[in-house]
């Protein structure tokens, strides 16, 4: 900048020169730089507050329930009914009524892992996150009741929560449901095109065939993919299986990979491949096999692999640092009452945890309701039952491990 | 023009500004550097903290105690030689294709486009309009097996019949090109649209052919648009991780995608901020070597 001035050819050259000094390559080298590495941390910011390895766990809010008549909740997208006209949520608006509090929703979570790392820092501290109601699926539930992130219910507050379907009833994490109660659950199992595989699909190996090389994809998520795996290789996922019996899946998976016979991992975007063809065939939700149907004609099939799928569920969970958990339990013992778990399953599409609501559905005025009482993926058929496993609680350090060693394979 | 020289003589008359004048840059000073220090400076240090911790036994994900184990940052370098290979390779490869493609429309728009200039300019900041990964996913659709870019070349035979597209290097590196073509362009232009016309025609009355004058007089009088434009694209596509996501497939993969899993997936933040680290410091040497090289003397 101090550099001396030389002569220039015009006073126009001049000006050109001089406003090109303004932007001179050290500026340029400062800001520019300054602005990517500053973006690169942006997405790291909050590994401040993640690490630590304190014992204590945080004690549980004082409940002022009674005097501040709200509930906050978060829950994922596209998880409560809707009413497109008026803009509510209508089971939602009828418990404020019905109980005179004040329901917040609030679609925060986007997956498990990324909303846990959020909130973790405030509930280790024990502070309040502004929400009363969390849902985490069953692994994430378990990590967090077992760090002592979240509330013991009362269930004496929960009279409805004897309606819980007997497979839920009880979990690996939380025997008793004393801390988490199923919001809604679905399987993990096989779907596909039936326009250009008319005989359908019947095992994991089936999506092996070299015929669909190219065209198959598989949930990034983990339990559901591999559980599909090893349950096809014989490996009973729910109970003691080993880190030699994760390996066996794990290779299965590498091999299929790098061969190019399985196109991409997919989050919930295989639902757009399926829809563009470029999956003909793929390990998928339940749920959304059901919404893709209904809203593209019905072109795809799903079943649940004759070696066995997997059964997760989405918990409902009162944080550490709620001061509301009387609300939290009065909104859970609503959504547990049939009549109203009945309307929520019309609409999200999920298996409905809820005994009962079959019946209250099937009995609707409405035939477009009262035939979705017989649809298996939202009330799931005893032979369906038979064939789907919880993956149970990974110990100690297994969840790392084999997380890390699932995302090696991945490319991550 | 004339409104910013007078802006670049105040600059250099800085160090004989009087106290108060000094006081005035320095309260102009004062919310950028705030904004950098909490934002960055402070966040960079925790960042460095976490990078040298370990486990800390109890065997919960996202637990983990500082023992300043520099080893990590061998361990992640040993680990992930090919995520870094492969996100550098790509994104020089997407910077010099931004350069292809971008110089000659910033050319273009800078002096041929008469009255569309402007209109040229909006339609380059216009994808700007929509979200980055919605275009980003647009592109799945545009390149997939079924669609009819992809029909058409087979059917014409440019490529294979059973070749994809999508979940592909190739993907990855046109994707990058596409989202970050306006960040090359928008500096070339600036630059290039300074340029004194009169400079050019001199070249020609010099007997300089077409290209001897791009040569000698236009791109060298570009640069400062070359350096930002290329630094622009190169720098952000390092650390892209959203294209290789949607475009790419697990051999595809870059540094920011093994970033965000080990972040989040794997809970495992002591690798995933030894990796920002390195990254950062690769991007810092290289960019450091580049403009080193780039600069000439008639650029300062």
């Amino acid at each position: 900048m101090t550099q001396r001035r030389r002569r220039p050819l015009s006073p126009e050259a001049a000006a050109v020169i001089r406003a090109q000094r303004g932007f001179s390559r050290r500026s340029l080298l400062g800001g520019t730089g300054a602005l990517g590495l500053g973006a690169a941390l942006a997405a790291c910011g909050t590994s401040g507050t993640a690490t630590g390895g304190s014992d204590s766990k945080p004690a549980a809010a004082q409940d002022t329930s009674a005097k501040d008549k709200m509930v906050n909740w978060a829950n994922w997208t596209l998880y409560l009914d809707y009413d497109e006209n008026t803009k509510t949520y209508p089971t939602l608006e009828a418990f404020q009524k019905q109980t005179g509090i004040e329901a917040t929703y609030d679609e925060a979570i986007e997956d498990n892992d990324s909303y846990y790392g959020k909130i973790q820092g405030q509930l280790r501290n024990g502070q309040d996150i502004g929400k009363d109601v969390i849902v985490f699926t069953d692994y994430m539930a378990a990590r967090v009741i077992e760090q002592g992130y979240v509330q013991k219910l009362d269930l004496g507050s929960i009279p409805n929560s004897k309606n819980i379907l007997d497979n839920l009833k009880t979990v690996d994490f939380d025997s008793g449901r004393n801390y988490s109660l199923t919001w809604q659950s679905g399987y993990a199992g096989i779907a596909w095109n039936k326009e250009k595989l008319p005989q359908g699909i019947k095992s994991v190996d089936d999506l092996w065939r070299p015929s669909l090389k190219g065209r198959v994809e598989v949930l990034s998520e983990m339990r559901d993919t591999l559980g599909l795996i090893m349950l096809g290789q014989g490996v009973d996922i729910s109970g003691d299986f080993s880190s030699d019996d994760f390996g066996n899946a794990l290779d299965v998976l590498e091999k299929q990979l790098n061969e190019g016979q399985i196109r991409q991992v997919k989050g919930n975007s295989y639902k757009e491949d399926l829809i563009s063809g470029d999956a003909v065939a793929v390990i998928g939700w339940s749920g959304d096999i059901t919404q893709l149907n209904a809203e593209n004609g019905d072109k795809w099939g799903f079943a649940i692999p004759e070696a066995g799928g997997t059964l997760w569920s989405d918990n409902m969970l009162v944080p550490i640092g709620s001061p509301h958990k009387a609300n939290a339990e009065a909104l859970m013992n609503y959504y547990y009452e049939p009549e109203v778990a009945a309307e929520v399953a019309a609409y999200v599409n999920y298996i409905c945890p809820v005994k009962g609501a079959q019946e209250i559905m099937a009995a609707s005025k409405d035939k477009e309701l009262a035939a979705l009482a017989g649809n298996a993926n939202i009330f799931p058929t005893a032979a369906d039952l038979a064939k789907v496993k919880v993956f149970r609680t990974l110990k100690g350090t297994e969840q790392t491990d084999f997380t890390s060693e699932f995302q090696r394979v991945l490319g991550n | 023009m004339a409104a910013i020289a007078p802006r670049a003589d105040a600059t250099e008359e800085l160090p004989r500004a009087t106290g108060r004048q000094l006081r005035t840059v320095l309260i102009l000073l004062v919310p950028g550097l705030l904004w950098l220090g909490i934002f960055f400076v402070v966040p960079l240090f925790t960042l460095a903290g976490t990078s040298t911790q370990t486990p800390s036994g109890s065997g919960i994900p996202g637990e983990f105690v500082q023992t300043f184990h520099l080893a990590n940052y061998w361990d992640v370098i040993s680990e992930y030689k090919g995520h870094f290979g492969r996100s550098f390779l790509y994104s020089i490869l997407a910077t010099a294709l931004c350069l292809a493609i971008g110089y000659p429309l910033a050319y273009l728009i800078a002096f041929r486009a008469g009255r569309a200039r402007n209109l040229l300019l909006v339609l380059v900041v216009a994808p700007f309009f929509t979200s980055f990964v919605l275009r980003t996913l647009a592109w799945r659709q545009i390149l997939s097996d079924d669609g009819w870019v992809v029909s058409s070349l087979k059917w014409v035979h440019v490529i294979p019949q059973d070749m994809a597209v999508t979940a592909s290097p190739l993907a990855v590196v046109a994707g990058i090109t596409y989202n970050f073509l306006p960040f090359m362009v928008l500096p070339l232009y600036s630059s290039l649209e300074r340029i004194d016309p009169r400079l050019i025609e001199a070249g020609g009355d010099l007997y300089g052919n077409g290209f001897a004058v791009l040569r000698k007089v236009t791109f060298p009088l570009s640069m400062p648009g070359v350096v930002a434009g290329t630094l622009l694209t190169f720098i952000p596509a390092s650390g892209d991780y959203v294209n290789a996501a949607l475009l790419g497939n697990n051999r595809t993969t870059m540094v920011g995608n093994v970033v965000e899993s080990r972040f989040f997936r794997v809970v495992d933040y002591p690798t995933a901020a030894a990796l920002s680290f390195i990254l950062m410091a690769i991007i810092l040497v290289l960019v450091v070597l580049y403009v080193r090289r780039a600069g000439t003397e008639e650029l300062v």
